[in-house]
């Protein structure tokens, strides 16, 4: 997609200076009804998006709006319909073909959202780590490897002497970390978290993101925080992007973003936080036109400008603020196409 | 010292709960889930229960209701509900009193409705068992309700697939007030939805309690959600109540660290982005002992060093 923003995307002068991971016009389709069936639901719907190095960007939206399908091609765990996705400038589509290579995992790793799922209960901690630099070939003499192990396990704050402990012996926000430093065994580029504290008591949440804050500070790792709550994103992340019916609507940094936000989809997340510190919490006239202006089609103020051509099928990226606030909002005028916008809004549909 | 004097306003308590204590019991070894816990509900008011997964809030829910099912079992306290000693109920007399004096919805209440019935027929079902009216009377009476909770009547004929997650937990709350009981308890009844149908469904149970004036036991583990919806709210750890005090003193002025660390899990949307700790792993609080007040209406377990635990593996239960 051409974006008309400026001061946006940096261009890659060279591989260095680009984004760690760069997504570009991703686009995914599922196949719905029976075999000979053509019809099919779009999941995503050409997404743009780069994460800089060391830089931590969360992808917001509700259940059902494609952050988690993203997630999953990006992890390739699903194969994308069409689009690329670059890793240091490298379009790993084209590279691995089929399935990651074990490259492309030593560069990108995954922490899931489940801790007591994603251990197998029946090894102990030691031996997801030491199994993890096996793997990936750095695990070196058995005293380095050792070492390493201990220093993993302070890394994420925990107790060397919990390698010899079983995942069951372990509270929640413990496995989290154990989940954690198996990724960082392998020493990536880039994290990506899907929903990594929605699984943990609430008391020890703040504790992992203050964890992968610390990763990225002194390790300079690029994360993609996949989640539902902005409160977390906003405390986080340095920019944000939501995604919405499958397509990214608007991205800024988080600050600006959750301050002044543009679309009116992003207006209606943010507005149904729970804030105790916010007076007059809910008005359902506002509310209202919320919805009617996420679903209403129109024409936008661009239409017929030659120099930022703007349609409902090119919308354009239109700077919001200042531009080092790198904010823009998809021309918030245009429908994400009509059938899943209204599909993910409206009240009278199955969910 | 217990809590139990400590009533919202000047009205009279609806529900009155005195060192309730409920044990798991097994064959070689039993669990208190509840330890002792006392707290008052008055007329029209809700009053929210806040904390994590397995510190007992849902034992005290499914006590209140008489719901507790074999090995759990109630060991002390009183349950009073309106005068009536809700431990001493007979089985007829419990029939009563569920829905008609006390409703509750549970999590995911939203899949407990019957799939292969209409929901107008679970609710007209209320009617008939509960109330005695006619099938007629009843479907009128039903289709009034789906109003109240902005449901077109014509809904009467779906069936549940066919309503969206949140239209279905509106029909389960809509149901729940049917008989227009005195107290309603919700036990996490948004944490399967959405943010912003979530926030349509609290503005909905709050509009309820201003028609119908019921009051309302609101348990959750989202701070916010509850300080934004509560009037005097408790904080719960390990069984028992660490804090109790009205929703905005608790807000702006925690006390015990367990509570800090609980509105220190949510960070703010507004304002500059401070750093926050929560509690760090394996921490652990040991003997909690009873409420004392700080200020008025204000309670606190008092908290000291030798009452903390933090040993990293020892008794981590998950």
């Amino acid at each position: 997609m051409s974006s008309t923003m400026t001061g946006a995307a940096a261009p890659a002068a060279g591989v260095e200076a680009g984004p760690a991971l760069e997504i570009r016009g991703l686009s995914k389709t599922f196949p719905i009804g029976g075999l000979f069936s053509r019809k099919a639901v779009r999941a995503l719907h050409d997404v743009d998006l780069s994460l800089g190095r060391g830089e931590i960007v969360a992808l917001v939206g509700e259940s059902g709006s494609g952050k988690s399908t993203l997630a999953r091609c990006v992890a390739r765990l699903e194969k994308p319909s069409a689009g690329e996705i670059l890793l240091d400038g490298v379009d790993v589509l084209k590279r691995d073909r089929f399935q990651a290579s074990r490259e492309y995992r030593s560069q990108l790793q995954m922490v899931f959202q489940d801790p007591f799922g994603s251990l197998n209960p029946a090894h102990r901690i030691e031996h997801f780590l030491r199994r993890s630099l096996a793997i990936h070939g750095k695990a070196g003499t058995a005293a380095a490897a050792q070492a390493r192990l201990e220093e993993l396990m302070a890394t994420v704050g925990l107790q060397p002497d919990m390698l010899n402990s079983y995942p069951h012996e372990l509270s929640g926000g413990q496995r989290q970390r154990v989940a954690i430093a198996r990724a960082l065994a392998v020493e990536p580029q880039v994290i990506l978290a899907d929903e990594p504290t929605s699984m943990l008591d609430v008391s020890v949440r703040i504790g992992i993101l203050n964890l992968m804050r610390k990763l990225r500070d002194e390790q300079g790792i690029s994360m993609l925080y996949i989640t539902h709550d902005l409160a977390s994103a906003r405390y986080l992340a340095d920019r944000t992007a939501v995604m919405f019916a499958g397509e990214l609507v608007e991205e800024g940094e988080s600050l600006d973003l959750l301050a002044n936000p543009a679309h009116p989809y992003t207006q209606l997340l943010v507005s149904a936080v729970p804030d105790p510190a916010r007076a007059g919490s809910y008005d359902p006239v506002r509310r209202a036109e919320l919805r009617a202006a996420v679903m209403s089609p129109a024409s936008c103020a661009f239409d017929g400008d030659p120099e930022q051509p703007c349609s409902a099928e090119h919308p354009v990226r239109h700077r919001v603020g200042a531009p080092e606030n790198r904010h823009w909002v998809r021309c918030h005028l245009y429908r994400p196409a009509a059938g899943s916008a209204g599909h993910a809004l409206a009240e009278a549909k199955v969910s | 010292m217990t809590v139990s004097q400590v009533s919202f306003g000047t009205h009279e308590a609806v529900l009155e709960v005195k060192d309730l204590t409920v044990k798991y019991v097994g064959d070689t070894r039993s669990t208190t889930a509840v330890d002792r816990v006392s707290f008052s509900i008055g007329t029209g008011e809700i009053f929210g229960l806040a904390g994590e997964s397995g510190c007992g809030k849902s034992t005290i829910a499914n006590s209140l209701m008489r719901l507790l099912k074999h090995p759990a079992r109630i060991s002390g306290g009183s349950i009073r509900f309106g005068g009536k000693d809700v431990l001493a109920m007979s089985p007829e007399e419990l029939r009563r009193f569920r829905w008609q004096d006390v409703a509750m919805v549970f999590q995911s209440a939203m899949n407990s409705l019957n799939p292969v019935l209409t929901i107008g027929e679970q609710i007209t079902d209320i009617y008939t068992t509960h109330a005695g009216y006619s099938r007629k009377e009843s479907l009128r009476r039903a289709g009034e309700l789906l109003e109240l909770v902005r449901i077109n009547p014509v809904r009467l004929k779906s069936y549940p697939h066919q309503l969206s997650g949140g239209m279905r937990q509106r029909a389960v709350i809509a149901m729940a007030v049917a008989l227009k009981p005195s107290l309603l308890i919700l036990d996490e009844p948004t944490t399967a939805l959405d943010v912003v149908v979530q926030q349509e469904i609290m503005a909905q149970i709050k509009e309820l309690q201003h028609e119908l004036g019921f009051s309302v036991l609101f348990i959750t583990h989202d701070m916010s959600l509850m300080v934004e919806l509560s009037h005097r709210m408790a904080v719960m750890y390990g069984g028992r109540i660490v804090e109790t005090a009205k929703a905005a003193d608790i807000h702006t002025n925690p006390q015990h660290p367990y509570t800090q660390a609980l509105m220190g899990a949510f960070p703010p949307l507004t304002g500059p982005r401070v750093p926050l700790t929560g509690l760090p792993d394996g921490v652990k609080f040991r003997n909690i002992p009873d409420l004392a007040e700080v200020s008025p209406g204000h309670y606190v377990a008092p908290f000291g060093a030798e009452l903390l635990e933090t040993g990293a593996l020892e008794g981590a239960t998950r």
